[in-house]
C-alpha cells in the first residue's frame, strides 16, 4: 500500500465510524426519550398548562417553551398558524423550559398576566420584544413589564402575582416534568406523545399530519 | 548534505521514520477531532471557553499533516508544532482548573458551560481535558521524532 492509499483509507475509516456512532448515538438517545415519555405520560400535559386551540381538539401539540429562547421566538408564529388552520383539529399547550438566565422572571410575569385572562397578549408580546430584554449575556426580564403597559393590566396585583406561590408551583412542576420528559433544548415539541427528534419546521408539520390522520382513522 | 552513497539507506529510513511518526500525529489529531465534534454535535454537549481553544488548535493539525503525508513533505512537523504547543498548554492548564487546582474564577467561564463541570467526561469516568492533554503530548512527541527524522 502507498501512503497516499493509507492515508485516504485512514479518513474514509474514522469518517465510516463517525458516522456508525451517529447512527447508533441516535436511535439510542430516541430509544431513551420514548421510554422516558411512556413512563411520564402525564408529565406532558398538566391541569395548570396554557392551552391555545380547541380544548378538545384530537391533536395535541406540547411545546416546551423558554421565552429567551430565539428559536421559540421563531417557531412562535408558525405553531400559532398550524392550530389556527386546523379548523380546531389541532391545539397548542404551552409548557415552560426555563433553560436561560432569566427566563423564569419572563415566566412569572406571563403567567400573572394570564391571572388576568392577558396571557397571549402577553406572550406575544414578549416574543415580539424578545431582542430588547432577552440578550443571553445580560438578561433584562423585568422590562417586559414596561413593554407589556399598554395590555391593559391591573399592574399592581400583576407584580403580587408574579411572585405569588401559585406561580412558584407552576415553574417546578414545568422544570420536574421537563428533566423526566428529558427536555434539555428549546422548543421541545410532543405532538400527542410523539417526540419530536428530528428538529425542523417541516418535521413538525409532518408529525401534526401523521396524527392528524391517526386521529381520524384514514 | 547525503552525497555520500553509503549514508543513503540510513536517511531513507530516518525519513521513512519521520513520515510513520506524522502519520501517528497526524491520526491522532484526526481521532481527537472527530472525537471533539462527536461529544459537541451529536450528543450536544457544548463546548467551554478553554474547549474551544483546544479545538482552534487541534482542528486545523488535520489538514497541515495531512498535506503533508499526502506530499511526502516532513517540514509539516515544523508548522504542526507551534499549534501543537499551544493545545498542549490550554489543556494542561485545563485539567489542572478541571482537578481543582488553579480556581476557575480566573477563567471567562462565566456563560456557556463550565469549564470545570463534571460534565467534561467521557462515560462519566475520563475528563475530556484530560483526554486532550494525552492526544497534544501524543502529537507533540511524535511531531519531536518526526523532526529528528527530517533532519536527516
Amino acid at each position: 500500500m502507498n501512503r497516499k492509499s493509507i492515508v485516504l483509507g485512514t479518513v474514509v475509516a474514522v469518517v465510516v465510524a463517525f458516522l456508525a456512532g451517529v447512527v447508533v448515538f441516535t436511535s439510542r438517545s430516541n430509544q431513551e426519550v420514548k421510554q422516558a415519555v411512556q413512563t411520564n405520560s402525564d408529565a406532558l400535559v398538566r391541569p395548570h398548562s396554557p392551552i391555545f386551540g380547541n380544548p378538545t381538539a384530537k391533536v395535541t401539540i406540547v411545546e416546551f417553551l423558554d421565552p429567551s429562547c430565539e428559536t421559540c421566538r421563531a417557531f412562535y408564529p408558525i405553531v400559532k398558524r398550524m392550530v389556527n388552520a386546523s379548523f380546531g383539529q389541532v391545539r397548542l399547550v404551552v409548557r415552560y423550559a426555563p433553560l436561560h438566565q432569566g427566563s423564569d422572571t419572563a415566566i412569572r410575569i406571563l403567567e400573572a398576566a394570564r391571572q388576568q385572562g392577558k396571557y397571549w397578549e402577553a406572550l406575544e408580546r414578549a416574543m415580539a420584544t424578545q431582542p430588547q430584554w432577552a440578550a443571553h449575556d445580560r438578561p433584562q426580564p423585568e422590562l417586559i413589564w414596561e413593554l407589556i403597559a399598554d395590555i391593559g393590566l391591573d399592574m399592581a396585583q400583576a407584580k403580587a402575582d408574579a411572585s405569588g406561590p401559585g406561580v412558584d408551583q407552576l415553574l417546578r412542576q414545568d422544570v420536574a416534568d421537563m428533566q423526566a420528559l428529558k427536555v434539555d433544548r428549546t422548543p421541545g415539541f410532543f405532538v400527542n406523545g410523539t417526540p419530536l427528534r428530528d428538529f425542523g419546521e417541516a418535521q413538525l408539520r409532518a408529525l401534526v399530519e401523521q396524527k392528524l390522520k391517526g386521529a381520524n382513522g384514514t | 548534505m547525503s552525497a555520500e552513497p553509503s549514508s543513503l539507506p540510513a536517511n531513507r529510513r530516518m525519513r521513512e521514520a519521520a513520515w510513520t511518526a506524522l502519520f501517528l500525529a497526524w491520526l491522532v489529531a484526526l481521532l481527537a477531532t472527530a472525537g471533539a465534534l462527536f461529544l459537541g454535535e451529536v450528543m450536544g454537549k457544548s463546548p467551554c471557553v478553554l474547549c474551544w481553544y483546544q479545538r482552534i488548535a487541534m482542528f486545523p493539525l488535520v489538514a497541515i499533516l495531512g498535506v503533508g503525508l499526502l506530499t511526502s513533505d516532513n517540514h509539516s512537523a515544523r508548522y504542526a508544532a507551534p499549534l501543537a504547543w499551544a493545545g498542549w498548554a490550554i489543556a494542561l492548564y485545563h485539567c489542572l482548573i478541571f482537578w481543582g487546582v488553579v480556581a476557575e474564577g480566573l477563567v471567562p467561564c462565566g456563560k456557556g458551560s463550565s469549564c470545570a463541570d463534571a460534565d467534561v467526561q467521557v462515560a462519566g469516568v475520563v475528563p475530556i481535558p484530560l483526554l486532550s492533554l494525552v492526544a497534544f503530548t501524543g502529537i507533540v512527541v511524535a511531531l519531536w521524532v518526526a523532526r529528528r527524522g527530517a533532519r536527516a
